[in-house]
């Protein structure tokens, strides 16, 4: 029986879930130091002066240094990879200490070294800095008006760069269109917020430095860390141990890597920085933060003809490793699922007073899905048609993939029309617009959301995405290699580097089948750069779409070698030695074969019957870099209650149905699947990163950054179908963040949809429920109907708000 | 999230907790159960240099119906209310206070003393007019709801006197509703409202009391909503119109998720509904 298909339970859970991981945080070395930022309270400021006389006299601490200190550790400072070929992006020198002006609230301006944690945490408190605050900008728009503050007055214009990309002939299609929609949409600024916050511990030894850090990106961050240091890569490894969740946030060098590593060499001893959850929700990188300008044209019939967006970013006040080219990686979908012969894009980066921006779940998909669908949305009440029939009549066919779209890019497979029956299969629309009216008749304002997504995923063509390409200095193939031992299990090491996905586990169900070994003996290692092979980590829903044919190539190769040792010990042409439950046997006679064990036995311990030609050994590996991205696609619902009278809304119902090709472990696609629609749930209903007008951050911890919790999200309904991909020879695609990019726009369209008896047109979101209160206040100034005032009863039904019936808890509202 | 410095002690009486209190002043900060204090501490916001930690003196730790109230000892966990439904109304929001971790540690007594507007349990005890027993150096004295919250997070207590006891009228007879209204289940409240009704035979309203949580400095009483009720009718079309006094005399503070037009907004909303809830038991 093969194990890929088979929901097999996560290797790496019974470590994990008794508490058994070994986390960055776990890490003792003998002798380590502990490290703790001084950081701006200014969002823009000179640094008059500072003071670290009172804080060196503090019982514990080493050390204490200012950028200026540090000068001579660094010899390059943080760095932006994106190069896009024909365009200067303007980026600002960025040292992990600031030396003479900080641009941000939390910008460090000095590091504490001290014995223990608590001391150098105290001993921060009494480092005193001056600083001559300076006017700071935080709203985009307002930072590329004329006489905006300049974030870097030294470039004279807050814009960084623009960026375009167009095929077909939009300005016609404007011209001749039938119908043409407009929208703005602002899309707020997140956090990725992962349940482990971020930490570095850096050790020197001899004359090598070893970062173990929460990235991840372990072989990028040597890269990038060893020219920092100006130290050569064999000089530096980098260990990422378990990592409790990325979402983006740790797809990134950031300072504090670079400082451990530079005071663990200064200092000659090891030092561990770890960040308090108010420290990154100020200074791990956030994501989104843009405002797009769409325009849809269209024929009466409802044939969309063109597709124009113009987006502003808002990229804060540096450059990180990928900040400007974020808000354009999702270009290549900038079109949706749709058949749009005209596409015109044209992205204007900004520097604001902020925390850079940067990868986060999704990365410039979920806010391109967010607009593109909405906007189909709006423009199928523009022409009085029904949303989804206006989606079918643009969908490309199945007949026509690979399809190339106007920007050129080719889509590599996709059954449009089936996901979306499929999903209507589990959702009735015409039974809910009827419970619909009935409930609107009792004041309950049910409203329904769709979203018919794809994205591009599975980083990848080095060819597309590299210098020579849309410009990122680096490649996106992937290596693996293939181990098995004298008795027949596997080592296998991947360059990529999950953080909580199951990779552990679907890896070992790819190679286990193909090497005819039980997974459960197939060890996953990955994520330090002294074991195997050059890797390109872990993002884009990159892992099995290319760490995972790149493994599956690997271990083709060991089971080529492996028949050939067999065929020679049985006495068999290789091309007749197959494998079939585990055993290595000879075409039709079945009663000779052998185990892998046996055979790796004699590869190991090669008796005399072996050819000379058989190199001794069992091991194989390979490089593997896709001709083109995958595109996962699929069709979500979500149906949300609004009560009208306070403007709170509650999902009550989520259905998704994805496509992401043949399933390796439907559990572990599940598991993203309800992740990555939680992780929309929370933007569009939940979180937001908010900075006052003088750029001081509102929401430094969750009781303000509200990220939903399992009362917060409805049971989901997943279902599949599988459409493989061309681009590998597993068929896979990404599902990481497909979730994510599919439900943004479904949880916001179901809202507007119950809120559009009120007349309620468009909402930005967050829909926090006084953003929604007032929208629905200001449509009734505006002569639509008042909602109904009885709500009292709907809240019962939810479990809240118990009346006289005893205690209720919590978590039975919505979580049913 | 890591604390300043501080000393620790866990003495095994009250008289004892009394006296480390006033030997240490006002850097010295009583510990029962730690999930409003503990939180400032480690993001810095309050920086005791002792804390005299309750969890080792006996006799605060119990539920008793003694002469139609309630004795409800000042360590009694919020976990214990929740399981308690003969409480009524203080159940119903103890089972509301953020997640089932916080009410397993959190107290009644730290909660009460620590004032905070937007807790539940204060706007409680001003709603059943309960008191607290509070010693001092100077013994025990009785302190009533009314009296206890003077400001935001600032109570009558002085810095040496300690919650030993809570009361809480019983009540048999009356109906309740709690409305609390938050973004996120475990969320402090954005706005909350108790409302207690006691019918007369016939129906009308004999009495009502409306508590308010996170609608000012302190838990306040919808007075003018009272008022209108009391002695009238308890038809739907009279408790809305009651209800839609409840903001009155408020002025609630803005914050992140809520401007104050919005706050009185949802008073008298969660008025209402706590109200109809209330006459419905």
């Amino acid at each position: 029986m093969t194990s890929v298909g088979q929901a097999l339970k996560r290797k790496e859970d019974p470590r994990m879930i008794t508490g058994r991981g070994y986390y960055t945080e776990d890490i003792q070395l003998p002798g380590m130091l502990h490290a703790a930022i001084v950081r701006s309270p200014e969002a823009h400021a000179a640094i008059a002066s500072i003071d670290t006389s009172e804080a060196k006299e503090r019982d514990g601490v080493v050390a204490v240094y200012t950028g200026e200190d540090m000068a001579g550790d660094f010899a390059g400072g943080i760095p932006m990879v994106w190069a896009p070929p024909g365009v200067e992006i303007k980026t600002p020198e960025h040292w992990p200490l600031k030396r003479g002006q900080v641009k941000h609230v939390g910008d460090p301006v000095a590091v504490v070294v001290a014995t223990s944690r608590a001391a150098a945490i105290d001993a921060a408190e009494d480092v005193i800095v001056d600083y001559d605050a300076k006017p700071a900008v935080v709203d985009p728009e307002a930072a590329l008006a004329d006489g905006s503050p300049l974030v870097w007055e030294e470039f004279g214009t807050n814009k960084t760069h623009e960026w375009a990309v167009a095929g077909g002939d939009f300005d016609a299609a404007l011209a001749e269109a039938e119908v043409t929609v407009e929208a703005r949409y602002v899309n707020h600024r997140t956090s990725g917020a992962p349940i482990e916050p971020r930490c570095s511990v850096a050790e020197y030894r001899g004359d090598k430095l070893t970062l173990y850090s929460t990235t991840q990106i372990p072989h990028i961050a040597r890269f990038v860390l060893g020219g920092m240091l100006g130290v050569s890569e064999d000089k530096l490894r980098v260990v990422a141990p378990d990592v409790g969740g990325g979402f983006g946030a740790k797809l990134q060098v950031y300072a504090e890597e670079a400082l451990v590593l530079a005071l663990a060499k200064r200092l000659g001893r090891p030092v561990k920085w770890t960040e308090t959850r108010s420290e990154h929700m100020t200074t791990s990188h956030h994501g989104r933060d843009q405002i797009n300008y769409i325009t849809l044209t269209a024929k009466r019939d409802g044939t969309v003809t063109g597709c124009r967006a113009r987006v502003v970013a808002d990229l804060g006040a540096y450059q990180q490793l990928l900040t400007p080219f974020i808000p354009t990686l999702g270009f290549p979908v900038m079109g949706g699922c749709y058949a749009i012969p005209s596409i015109d894009l044209h992205f204007t980066g900004v520097f604001t007073n902020k925390m850079p921006t940067d990868a986060i779940r999704g990365a410039g998909r979920p806010e391109a899905t967010y607009w593109i669908e909405l906007t189909m949305d709006k423009l199928a009440r523009e022409l009085d048609m029904d949303p989804l029939e206006l989606r079918r009549r643009n969908f490309i066919r199945n007949d026509q993939f690979p399809f190339e779209t106007a920007l050129g890019i080719v889509y590599d497979s996709g059954d449009y029309e089936g996901t979306l029956d499929k999903l209507l299969g589990h959702f009735d629309v015409d039974a809910f617009r009827s419970e619909q009216a009935s409930l609107r008749e009792q004041g309950v304002y049910r409203g329904v959301g769709f979203s018919t997504w794809v994205e591009v995923c599975g980083l990848a063509p080095s060819r597309a995405v590299g210098p020579q390409g849309v410009g990122l200095q680096a490649a996106f193939y992937e290596s693996a290699n293939v181990r098995v031992t004298p008795t027949g299990s596997a080592i296998v090491y991947s360059g990529i580097s999950p953080h909580g996905q199951g990779l552990d586990t679907s890896f070992a169900q790819i190679a286990g089948d193909i090497l005819g070994i039980d997974p459960q003996n197939v060890e996953v290692l990955h994520g330090d750069t002294d074991q195997g092979a050059w890797g390109w980590d872990t993002y884009g829903s990159r892992s099995l779409s290319v760490g995972g044919e790149a493994l599956a190539r690997a271990a083709r190769k060991v089971q080529e070698k492996a028949k050939r040792i067999c065929a020679a010990l049985l006495e068999a042409a290789p091309e007749d030695i197959e494998l079939e439950d585990g055993k290595y046997q000879v075409k039709g006679s079945p009663d000779k074969s052998m185990t892998m064990a046996e055979i790796s036995g004699a590869a190991h311990i090669p008796p005399n019957e072996l050819p000379a030609d058989i190199e001794p050994g069992l091991e194989e590996s390979s490089f593997y870099d896709p001709e083109n991205f995958v595109f996962p696609f699929g069709a979500h619902a979500c149906v949300v209650d609004v009560d009208v009278e306070t403007g709170k809304v509650t999902v009550v119902r989520y259905v998704a149905v994805d496509d992401c090709g043949p399933a390796i472990n439907p559990m572990l696609i599940d598991g993203q699947v309800h992740g990555g629609i939680t992780h929309a749930i929370g933007q569009v209903l939940y979180e937001q990163i908010v900075y006052d007008e003088e750029g001081q951050l509102v929401t430094g911890t969750f009781v303000d950054y509200a990220l939903p919790t399992a009362a917060e999200v409805p049971r989901f309904e997943t279902d599949r179908t599988e459409t493989p991909s061309p681009t590998n020879s597993l068929g896979v695609k990404g599902i990481g963040e497909a979730g994510t990019i599919a439900a943004t726009p479904a949880v916001a369209a179901a809202v507007l949809d119950a809120l559009r008896p009120l007349g309620v047109e468009s909402l930005d979101i967050p829909h926090t429920p006084v953003r929604v209160y007032e929208a629905i206040q200001a449509a009734h100034g505006n002569g639509a109907d008042p909602p109904s005032s009885q709500q009292g009863v709907r809240l019962d039904e939810h479990g809240k708000g118990s009346a006289g019936s005893g205690p209720t808890r919590p978590d039975e509202g919505g979580a049913s | 999230m890591i604390t300043a410095p501080f000393d620790y002690e866990a003495p095994e009486t009250v008289d004892a907790a009394v006296r480390m209190l006033h030997e240490n002043g006002e850097d010295a900060k009583l510990l029962a159960g730690g999930h409003s204090l503990l939180p400032l501490m480690k993001l810095r916001l309050a920086a005791p240099t002792l804390l005299v930690d309750m969890r080792l003196v006996p006799g605060l730790h119990h539920i008793q119906r003694e002469n139609g109230s309630w004795r409800i000892g000042a360590m009694t966990r919020h976990a214990d209310l929740q399981d308690t439904p003969e409480l009524g109304l203080a159940a119903a929001a103890a089972s509301q206070i953020a997640d089932q971790q916080v009410r397993n540690r959190g107290t009644i007594g730290g909660s009460l003393a620590h004032g905070d507007p937007a807790s539940d349990l204060p706007g409680v005890l001003l709603a059943l007019e309960g008191e607290v027993s509070a010693q001092g150096p100077n013994g025990l004295r009785t302190i009533a709801a009314g009296e206890l919250f003077q400001d935001y997070l600032t109570t009558a207590l002085a810095h040496d006197e300690v919650i030993t006891e809570v009361r809480l009228p019983a009540t048999d007879g009356w109906g309740y509703g709690y409305e609390k209204f938050t973004r996120r289940a475990e969320d402090w409240a954005m706005v909350g409202v108790c409302a207690l009704v006691k019918k007369a035979p016939d129906g009308s309203c004999e009495d009502v009391r409306v508590g308010l949580t996170n609608m000012g400095s302190t838990p306040l009483r919808a007075t003018a909503t009272e008022e209108a009720l009391r002695g009238g009718s308890l038809d739907a079309d009279s408790i809305a119109a009651a209800a839609e006094q409840a903001a009155e005399g408020t002025e609630p503070p803005g914050d992140l998720n809520a401007t104050p037009d919005y706050k009185r907004h949802l008073a008298r909303v969660l008025t209402r509904r706590a109200l109809v809830a209330a006459a419905q038991a």
